[in-house]
């Protein structure tokens, strides 16, 4: 049975082109993110999934982000489907064994998700659960190599599925990790183990990331640079301090220190906007991922200032 | 060796609470070393057991408490001592508790959490190096290993929570990811960290671990 049959089988409808299909006709994907909520209430996700899809391409949902049980990333992915959102859905390999991710591929896949972003996950002790047993039977590569095995109509167990799946297959990558050596190491063996496009960890100096572009382009993907909205010179000081691979230069922290009181989130949407601008004009990158991270509802403001109407592209 | 730490007294008395009388027993190799089952620990837990009201009727430190036939031999030349305790405290390591264990039909209680296996840095000092997973690769990690080494235990580099060389948990540690990349350059051996490693294997040693060695039968 084809994919088509399957979803058709299924009543899944795609409203809106996949990720790969907007990537490879050339325009410039943008994409949002969807945070789960803590427990069953799903209002607040469906009203930023109804307020954000016909605003950006996709939608990633993310996997119980920093080690914090939340709704389920595929349930929400589904919820976005439904609503004629694109999702791109986030699998970290930190609360199941490969026979569980296998499994949620294959949900995944009939339920007509067409990308998913392959993470290695945060650590235990960083989230809620700290008591937690983590899994990490897999990491980021082997979890890219696991969906091209099972794309062969494979199981990692060597056996024969009674048929393949697809997947566009997204990967992560840091341009400011110190070292930033060993992180390309596995940006290459990313590529290798079948990742089609990268999205950034949050970004700032847009010098340094125009450089780590230099290297990027070399490789076959595609890549999208990963801006997470600065709400105040506190939060982009923390970030410094306790994100590892994120670095807000000290101009943009003085820029969000003078701002007015209460007004820091309309200097960080701001400066989101110059650098989309910037990515976009200088060809930076085939796209943005915004993250917002709780304040999705400012993310039609920050696509305004940036002068992106995804519909005009 | 196998690190031990002392479980707090209180949740000792608690184990013990049904129990007038308790015998203990120590390991004179990793326990003595992590100073949980020594000769100083069990005098200092008689001490504390008998102001709690309760009669220790005495004490064993075999040579290795993981060793079944040894703690066995001891439990018989202590026969009288081990007959008049209510139950049993043991001092080392989990293994060392479950020798305890099949050499007598008394009650058992761990004194220790048994926390992993350990190199000693200096003396009380113990980091962990090896979490015998079965399936060694060191060979293709400049002797450095991941398994144990990385928070994540993860085989194809390191992950995004590396930040200068020290991992996310805490930063204290060292990321083995960052050390094996410095170890395999120096080598000129970076080829091996390109290279993308299969899913591990779990299955080398099925669970719970049993090893025969196999005897020459050939004779001379």
């Amino acid at each position: 049975m084809s994919v088509e049959t399957v979803w058709k089988e299924l009543c899944v409808e795609h409203a809106k082109p996949s990720i790969q299909e907007v990537l490879e006709s050339g325009k410039f994907l943008v994409s949002g993110e969807i945070g789960p909520p803590k427990g069953p209430d799903i209002e607040e996700v469906i009203h930023h999934v109804d307020l954000l899809k016909d605003r950006v391409h996709a939608m990633n949902i993310t996997d119980n982000q920093s080690s914090v049980m939340r709704y389920p990333s595929l349930a929400t992915a589904l919820i976005i489907l439904e609503r004629g959102g694109e999702p791109n859905l986030q699998m970290t390999c930190r609360d199941r064994n490969r026979m569980a991710l296998e499994n949620e591929a294959l949900f995944a896949y009939t339920r007509g998700v067409r990308s998913v972003l392959c993470l290695t996950g945060d650590s235990v002790p960083v989230g809620d659960h700290k008591d937690a047993k983590s899994v990490f039977d897999l990491e980021s590569v082997q979890l890219l190599k696991m969906l091209k095995t099972m794309e062969e109509g494979m199981d990692l167990g060597g056996n024969e599925m009674n048929a393949p799946v697809k997947f566009y297959k997204g990967a992560i990558v840091t341009p400011e990790a110190d070292p930033i050596e060993p992180q390309l190491i596995k940006f290459e063996k990313k590529v290798e183990a079948g990742a089609e496009w990268f999205q950034t960890q949050a970004i700032y100096d847009m010098d340094n990331f125009a450089k780590f572009m230099k290297t990027a382009r070399q490789y076959p993907i595609k890549l999208q640079a990963g801006l997470v909205l600065l709400t105040g010179a506190g939060m982009a000081k923390y970030m410094n301090k306790n994100v590892p691979g994120v670095f807000v230069p000290d101009d943009l922290i003085e820029e969000l220190s003078a701002a007015e009181k209460g007004k820091a989130i309309d200097v960080g949407i701001k400066i989101m906007a110059r650098h989309i601008k910037r990515i976009r004009e200088e060809n930076l990158a085939d796209g943005v991922h915004i993250m917002a991270i709780g304040k999705e509802d400012v993310v039609p403001r920050i696509l305004e200032e940036a002068e992106l109407d995804i519909n005009a592209l | 060796m196998i690190v031990t730490r002392k479980k707090p007294f209180e949740a000792i008395l608690k184990e013990l609470e049904d129990a007038g009388s308790v015998f203990l027993i120590g390991c004179a190799d990793c326990a003595t070393v992590a100073e949980t089952g020594g000769e100083d620990q069990i005098k200092e837990m008689t001490e504390k057991l008998t102001a709690e009201g309760k009669e220790v009727t005495g004490n064993v430190i075999p040579e290795t408490g993981c060793h079944e036939l040894d703690v066995k031999k001891e439990f018989r030349a202590h026969k009288e001592e081990v007959g008049r305790a209510d139950a049993i405290l043991c001092m080392s390591c989990g293994a060392g508790c479950q020798s305890a264990r099949d050499a007598t039909e008394k009650p058992v209680y761990p004194a220790n959490d048994s926390i992993f296996l350990g190199n000693v840095m200096r003396v009380g000092q113990f980091e962990e190096k090896c979490r015998l997973c079965g399936d060694c690769v060191l060979d293709l990690t400049g002797g450095i290993c991941p398994v144990t080494r990385c928070h994540k235990g993860i085989l194809n580099g390191p992950c995004g929570g590396t930040n200068e060389g020290k991992c996310e948990v805490d930063p204290e540690k060292d990321c083995a990811w960052t050390l094996i990349y410095q170890q395999l350059e120096r080598e000129g051996k970076l080829d091996r960290m390109r290279a993308i490693q299969a899913p591990k294997n779990w299955g080398p040693v099925l669970k719970p671990g049993r090893h025969v060695l196999e005897r020459d039968k050939g004779g001379e």
